[in-house]
């Protein structure tokens, strides 16, 4: 277990004292990142706490090789630090966020503005990056998208059809959920993770269930860990329904995305049957689960699943069967395996590129450590990939889920919760449908949170997206947009 | 080969569309609950065991009167009604939770057990926007779940084509708008510039407890608490999120298309 020494090493969802974190100058914190990340881990979370006058920087890394993270951090800073971005620019967003809420300055950071805050009644993201010359053309969307969707600014720098360059600029939706958390939890807290992301209500509530179960030194009992498995995998089976009919739609292949979108909500509904609620809501609480899945009630699921399962199957035939679908998404919003490692693209983006990268086999927690499914990964790295591994996870979600149901676990769905220890720190990792949900606490002398990081799947992959433009026609963006399909508000929290 | 089994299967689905609302409207998930009921002269003097289970303080006590219910703020999360040891607090199961007025959804006084259902649009407006209701969305904040069951009504088991009424890309073409999220201080300047190129006569719907009054996020210092101060809003669509039937009937109750079995 020394593997990622010196950083301190230890698992998914597991406690740790805030004084075994290792601490380091700044430049050693910095130089020892970057020979970390050289050696093929990959950045979590990169955050700052303060502390009196300055300000402690945190590096999570994650060696998914060995199934363990690691966790280092600098001594109380002001001012700068040399940058990590240029070597590595999976930190590029993470030092941004460091210097806007902080103001410590990453030097040598090649892009430095900021990344959700607003001034006055708009996000400040501006200047944009601007490619000149008598050919080029610029085109601004957004905020408000032609669709039924959250809001971010997209401008992109075009020569005729082909984009050079796209930046993503967002903070539209910044709530200041993280802001509101030192000093916690409180009675809204977990309402705020649940609305964290809405379509991904379930791992972001996971993550904290687990967070604070850690904390407390308990685990929720396994029938409340068995039925969070149930429910992550209804909610990746929905998301991921609801996008391959989006993509179906952009391509114009109207059979397909007419099924799926009804699925999608029969999906939904599958979660509803459980809790109540179509996303989820209410069903996780810290200890356990509010809803049990009673006999009567798990064999409706059952046979609801099995009849939904057989309609996305069918649907998923027509769309791989056409020859038209095919090749509109070949070789059409590229990422290469190397781009996807530098930036840290997590979740299906990143095993669309050939990264055998999913939380639930490299890191399980809860119920994970007792079934894995499968991890689906695709090579080309394009919408085909995308699509293909979105495809295939629903297959494999549902098969998990048939053996899941067949098999369920005894036992009470809550435990009492005891109060958070102090001066303590924990990490918990969730394979959402986006990919990895990371959410780190750290508690102050009495237990309260004294930090809390939240890293949505779609902060890492965003960048992502950008790189899949370049050299892609503009009007290529839809269907590459949907075959990411990231969150703003998970993003902007 | 797929074009044939399409077809099969087109014909052997038929029609998918829900009946609703010229047929009874579909079940509530039972653990759903619907739109809650406050009888506050149940409240014994001095209770307050609802009050410290409320996530967003939706619930107020006042000395010498009962609790206050604002389902503005309610995120239904039915905790209250468990802790309530009095049953002054219960779940309806009616979806049935669109307002015209804030003040509408406040329960507890009495005749105000239950909030208070919208009234159509006046004669001349329902004339203009009762059989084409152009909406032009915007997302001011809030969490996409919202969004999420906004573009479920466009499935086709829910059909919203069929009434006439229809999601636009651009303001121009819209007869109003239908807000989500709390109206965070990012959205602030977008949202009232897509009001304002909206065309008059219009109309703006708040959906969602975000864009009611802040939901979750109540108290947060980013957003503006809703929809409220920033513009008029001629109905208010309660939940968090609404399920896709109380947001339908928020609609057809708008523009006075519910049959009467279905009021």
């Amino acid at each position: 277990m020394n593997t990622i020494a010196p950083f301190f090493s230890f698992t998914n969802a597991s406690r740790i004292s805030w004084a075994s974190v290792p601490v380091f100058s700044v430049t050693k914190l910095v130089r020892l990142t970057d020979e970390m990340l050289e050696s093929g881990a990959r950045l979590c979370s990169w955050f700052g706490v303060p502390d009196h006058d300055g300000t402690i920087l945190v590096a999570v890394l994650a060696l998914d090789s060995e199934s363990i993270l690691g966790v280092a951090r600098s001594e109380p800073i002001s001012g700068s630090y040399p940058s990590l971005t240029p070597k590595h620019p999976q930190a590029h967003l993470f030092e941004r966020e460091v210097w806007e809420q902080h103001g410590l300055v990453p030097v040598g950071h090649p892009w430095l503005k900021p990344v959700r805050h607003t001034f006055e009644n708009a996000p400040a993201n501006a200047p944009f990056f601007l490619v000149e010359g008598g050919e080029m053309h610029e085109v601004a969307v957004g905020p408000v998208h032609a669709g039924v969707i959250e809001p971010g600014h997209f401008r992109f720098q075009c020569a005729g059809e082909e984009v050079l360059h796209l930046e993503i600029a967002l903070g539209y939706q910044h709530r200041g959920i993280e802001e509101a958390l030192p000093g916690g939890p409180y009675p809204a807290t977990m309402s705020q993770m649940e609305a964290l992301a809405g379509d991904t209500s379930i791992a972001h509530a996971t993550a904290y269930a687990s967070v604070m179960e850690a904390l407390a030194g308990m685990e929720a009992p396994l029938r409340a860990q068995w039925l969070r498995a149930i429910a992550l995998e209804l909610e990746r089976l929905a998301n991921h329904t609801g996008d391959m009919g989006a993509l179906a739609m952009d391509v114009a292949f109207l059979p397909t995305s007419a099924a799926c979108g009804k699925i999608r909500g029969d999906f939904l509904n599958l979660t509803a049957l459980m809790c109540g609620n179509r996303f989820g809501r209410g069903l996780i609480r810290p200890g356990g689960c509010r809803h049990d899945l009673e006999e009567e009630r798990l064999i409706t699921l059952t046979e609801r699943l099995k009849a939904h399962m057989a309609d996305v199957e069918q649907a998923m035939a027509w769309f791989w069967d056409a020859a038209s679908v095919r090749v509109r998404f070949r070789n059409v919003g590229v990422v290469h395996p190397s781009q996807a490692t530098d930036i840290g693209l997590v979740g299906p983006a990143a095993r669309a590129c050939g990264l055998v990268r999913d939380v639930r086999f490299d890191h399980p927690a809860g119920w994970h450590r007792f079934s894995h499914s499968p991890v689906a990964v695709w090579p080309s790295g394009d919408i085909f990939a995308r699509a293909r591994v979105r495809s295939l996870e629903i297959q494999r979600s549902g098969r998990y889920l048939f053996d899941q149901l067949a098999a369920p676990v005894d036992g009470d769905i809550t435990a009492v919760l005891s109060a958070p220890q102090p001066e303590s720190m924990t990490v918990a990792l969730v394979e959402g449908w986006r990919g990895e949900v990371c959410h780190v606490a750290l508690t102050d002398h009495f237990g309260r949170f004294r930090s809390y990081k939240i890293t949505d799947p779609s902060f890492h992959n965003w960048t992502g997206l950008a790189l899949s433009l370049r050299g892609t026609a503009v009007s290529d963006f839809p269907i590459c947009n949907k075959s990411f399909n990231l969150s703003y508000c998970g993003f902007d929290l | 080969m797929y074009i044939f089994d399409t077809i099969l299967n087109r014909m052997r689905r038929g029609c998918q569309t829900i009946p609703y609302p010229k047929g009874p409207a579909p079940a509530l998930p039972d653990r759903h609950g619907g739109a809650l009921r406050l009888d506050a002269s149940l409240c014994p003097e001095g209770c307050a065991q609802c009050q410290g289970v409320c996530p967003t303080r939706a619930i107020t006590l006042e000395p010498g009167r009962g609790a206050r219910l604002d389902l503005g703020r309610c995120l239904f999360c039915g905790d209250c009604v468990a802790a309530c040891p009095h049953g002054a607090i219960t779940e309806t199961n009616d979806h049935r939770l669109a307002t015209r007025r804030r003040e509408d959804l406040i329960l507890g006084e009495t005749g105000a057990e239950e909030l208070r259902l919208a009234a159509a649009l006046d004669k001349k407006m329902k004339s203009l926007l009762g059989r084409s209701l152009r909406l032009r969305q915007v997302s001011a904040g809030g969490c996409g779940a919202c969004e999420a069951d906004i573009n479920v009504l466009g499935t086709i088991g829910w059909d919203l084509g069929r009434f006439g009424i229809q999601y636009v890309a651009s303001p121009r073409h819209a007869d109003g708008v239908l807000i989500t999220g709390p109206v965070t201080k990012g959205m602030e300047l977008a949202l009232q510039k897509t009001w304002a190129a909206v065309p008059e006569p219009r109309i703006a719907i708040a959906l969602g407890s975000c864009a009611i009054s802040g939901g979750p996020f109540i108290g947060h210092s980013q957003h503006n608490g809703g929809a409220d101060p920033i513009i008029p809003i001629d109905l208010y669509i309660p939940g968090c999120p609404p399920h896709p039937l109380t947001i339908l009937d928020g609609f057809l109750r708008l523009l006075g298309r519910l049959p009467k079995h279905n009021l």
